[in-house]
């Protein structure tokens, strides 16, 4: 088995690798201001939770660095397609955080659902590897219409034992679109080990069998992430075809909020790997670099908790959409008569009884 | 003005969207190079070439989501299922995102695909080859389900289809495919770019036959059994039965349904799929609720069995046929 490719040493005895190709001094700064402010909205929205004031709400603490990694190698015009468990990095290409917390919190319409086409960035997907198909058809779209984009999605080590992992990495190689796949093998989904999700010892060599070239990187080392994505984003980008990228790491929080992983795990194994965290590693590095003073990291962490605060504020600033989302937007044309009816109802019943 | 069947009808609507506008690609399994199990692209690789009429690997799954993809860039993809059953893989990507973009994305991206299936039985087809799964769909929120029985309506239907913003299902009675040719004007009357309204205006109830005494409500291949019922009801019994084809699946035309059966007072329903929670029961629901001080009798069924589609050496024995809607007929005319 390769050793995962890593940038970022500890600081001791693991020593550090260049800094990737085409990262400037002020693109590492940016780089970090963006998993700080993965971090800091992730963080807060578990305080949220358990406040009652979002529901269920999946964290990623620990995986920011495959997140920001792979979407900073990425154009703008480029589209990538999250997961839930990727459920901010629309807030990377503009989109509100407010309305990410909107979706936490239940909310349907604009509320709680961003505009794909405006931050090219795909719906949170909740079903499992279900929306690696459309990366494909995307940047498939693009070749047929004579374009370069490249499609980036993100999904798991559970996901890969879907079909729709299997169908769109052939689909991909087949027709040799513009496709990156980006693995985050965290080693459990849910409960269940990645030894029960497949026999391979990677998640990397299964792309051996769609002809496609695979990375395996550090998960918790943001730059590992964003150097393989760099890498095949360009080749995606030159005709190249699809590339699969397995950022092996350690989920350190539970699955989502209401799960509770003393359950089946020993928290002794998660203590293990916490040191390896992507945000704090990150701040390391660039520290022993000399490009990171306390001042800008305070700075950084500072405008991120703001930012998120007003998120806050936004959010309860937002009036809960009435009965009318329900029928809204379930067709983009004329609404059918149905849903006329059942909102004609819904709406007697309110002013009836009270809403 | 050209005479065609249904199978030439869509093919022309496949060429004239193609020809149209360049957003539209088709692509299904044996689509391109052979045009089809049933010949119904035949002729668009030639005219369109590959990058747009695409022979894709054998997996529905993949295909509805590499579309559900390209949508969301901007084509309008025209996917073959080859036959009904096929869809079956393919059915989480059409529940769990072709339904539901639209309302996932605050209605900016709706997946603006075209899902054809051929269905139904009677064409002596193997397992799996005759299943009529159309309630599945119209069962979920966010989709359109449409079945054309005419060439004419086949044609304009599916260009309809293409134009229309949402994901639209077209049930394709294959039975009917090449069971006769009716004219088919050449212009096509959907401009893809501009044809707002025009698929919900073809989903519309047709009335496939005059009639006041009873309203026979179907769709699909069952609608000329229907017409030739309803002829042997005026022979034989000397009553005058409208025949309804719906055309429109989701969204029902809930008017002319309702409209026929407070007319005629009696009412039957007819289609090929399983009985148990199949349209009729939907189409029989609504004329209850809407209309029953005007009925003179409960609107009966004459439907599949709730059974597999059986192998196809008794399939006869599991279609509805002019004798069984006959049969049904009178027993809504006597009760």
């Amino acid at each position: 088995m390769d050793e995962p490719l890593r940038i970022i040493g500890n600081g001791t005895d693991v020593p550090d690798r260049d800094v990737p190709d085409g990262l400037t001094d002020k693109d590492l700064i940016e780089l970090y201001r963006w998993l700080v402010l993965l971090r800091t909205f992730d963080e807060r929205a578990v305080a949220l939770q358990r406040q009652g004031r979002i529901g269920t709400y999946p964290l990623y603490w620990g995986e920011e660095g495959t997140q920001a990694g792979p979407l900073y190698a990425c154009s703008d015009t480029d589209w990538v397609f999250p997961s839930y468990r990727q459920c901010a990095v629309a807030t990377l290409r503009g989109a509100p955080p407010s309305v990410i917390l909107g979706w936490c919190r239940g909310y349907g319409g604009p509320a709680g659902f961003y505009n794909p086409r405006t931050y090219r960035v795909a719906p949170i997907c909740v079903p499992i590897a279900t929306h690696l198909p459309h990366a494909v058809g995307l940047a498939w779209a693009a070749k047929i219409r004579g374009e370069d984009t490249v499609s980036l999605a993100w999904i798991g080590d559970g996901g890969t034992s879907e079909g729709d992992f299997h169908e769109a990495l052939n689909f991909a190689s087949v027709f040799k679109t513009a496709t990156v796949f980006v693995c985050v093998n965290n080693q459990w989904a849910i409960s269940t080990p990645v030894t029960r999700q497949m026999a391979t010892a990677t998640v990397a060599e299964k792309a051996a069998a769609y002809a496609m070239p695979a990375e395996r990187v550090d998960g918790f080392d943001p730059l590992a992430c964003y150097d393989a994505a760099r890498r095949a984003v360009q080749r995606a980008r030159e005709g190249g075809g699809p590339s699969l990228i397995e950022a092996f790491c350690y989920r350190l929080g539970p699955h989502g909020t209401a799960d509770d992983p003393r359950l089946y795990r020993d928290d002794r194994e998660a203590e293990r790997w916490r040191p390896l965290e992507p945000v704090g590693r990150m701040a390391s590095f660039l520290a022993r670099l000399g490009v990171l003073d306390d001042a800008t990291r305070d700075g950084i962490a500072g405008e991120a908790k703001d930012r998120v605060a007003a998120a806050v504020r936004e959010l309860e600033a937002i009036e809960p959409p009435g009965p009318e989302v329900l029928f809204d937007h379930v067709y983009a044309g004329e609404r059918p008569w149905s849903l006329e009816e059942g909102l004609r109802e819904l709406r007697a019943l309110r002013r009836r009884e009270g809403d | 003005m050209a005479q065609l069947n249904m199978v030439e009808a869509l093919n022309l609507g496949l060429h004239q969207a193609m020809r149209a506008d360049e957003r539209v690609v088709v692509m299904g399994e044996d689509i391109a190079s052979t045009g089809g199990v049933f010949r119904v692209t035949a002729g668009l690789k030639d005219a369109f070439g590959e990058a747009r009429v695409i022979d894709t690997p054998l997996a529905e799954s993949g295909i509805v989501g590499t579309a559900i993809g390209m949508s969301i860039y901007g084509l309008r993809p025209v996917a073959e299922v080859q036959f009904d059953a096929f869809v079956y893989p393919a059915f989480d990507q059409i529940v769990v995102h072709a339904a539901r973009y639209a309302w996932r994305s605050a209605g900016t991206t709706p997946a603006s695909i075209v899902i054809r299936i051929p269905f139904g039985g009677g064409v002596r087809a193997p397992e799996l080859h005759s299943d009529s799964p159309e309630a599945l769909f119209c069962h979920v929120p966010g989709l359109k389900v449409v079945c054309p029985t005419t060439p004419a309506d086949a044609r304009d239907v599916l260009l309809a289809a293409i134009a229309d913003p949402d994901p639209v299902i077209v049930m394709e009675p294959k039975r009917v495919y090449r069971a006769g040719r009716s004219e088919v004007p050449d212009e096509a009357p959907i401009d893809i770019a501009d044809a707002d309204g025009a698929l919900a205006e073809l989903m519309r109830a047709r009335v496939a036959r005059d009639g006041d005494d009873l309203a026979i409500v179907t769709y699909g291949a069952t609608t000329p059994l229907c017409v030739a019922a309803a002829e042997r009801l005026e022979a034989e019994h000397g009553v005058s039965a409208e025949v309804l084809d719906l055309r429109g699946l989701f969204p029902l035309d809930v008017e002319a349904i309702t409209e026929a059966a407070s007319r005629c007072g009696r009412a039957l329903v007819v289609h090929e799929a399983p009985r148990h929670a199949g349209l009729g029961a939907e189409v029989s629901s609504l004329i209850h609720e809407r209309a029953i001080l005007d009925l003179e009798a409960p609107v009966l069924r004459v439907t599949g069995f709730d059974v597999p589609f059986p192998q196809f050496a008794n399939e006869d024995d599991y279609l509805p046929s002019v004798e069984r809607i006959v049969a049904g007929a009178v027993e809504v005319l006597e009760f």
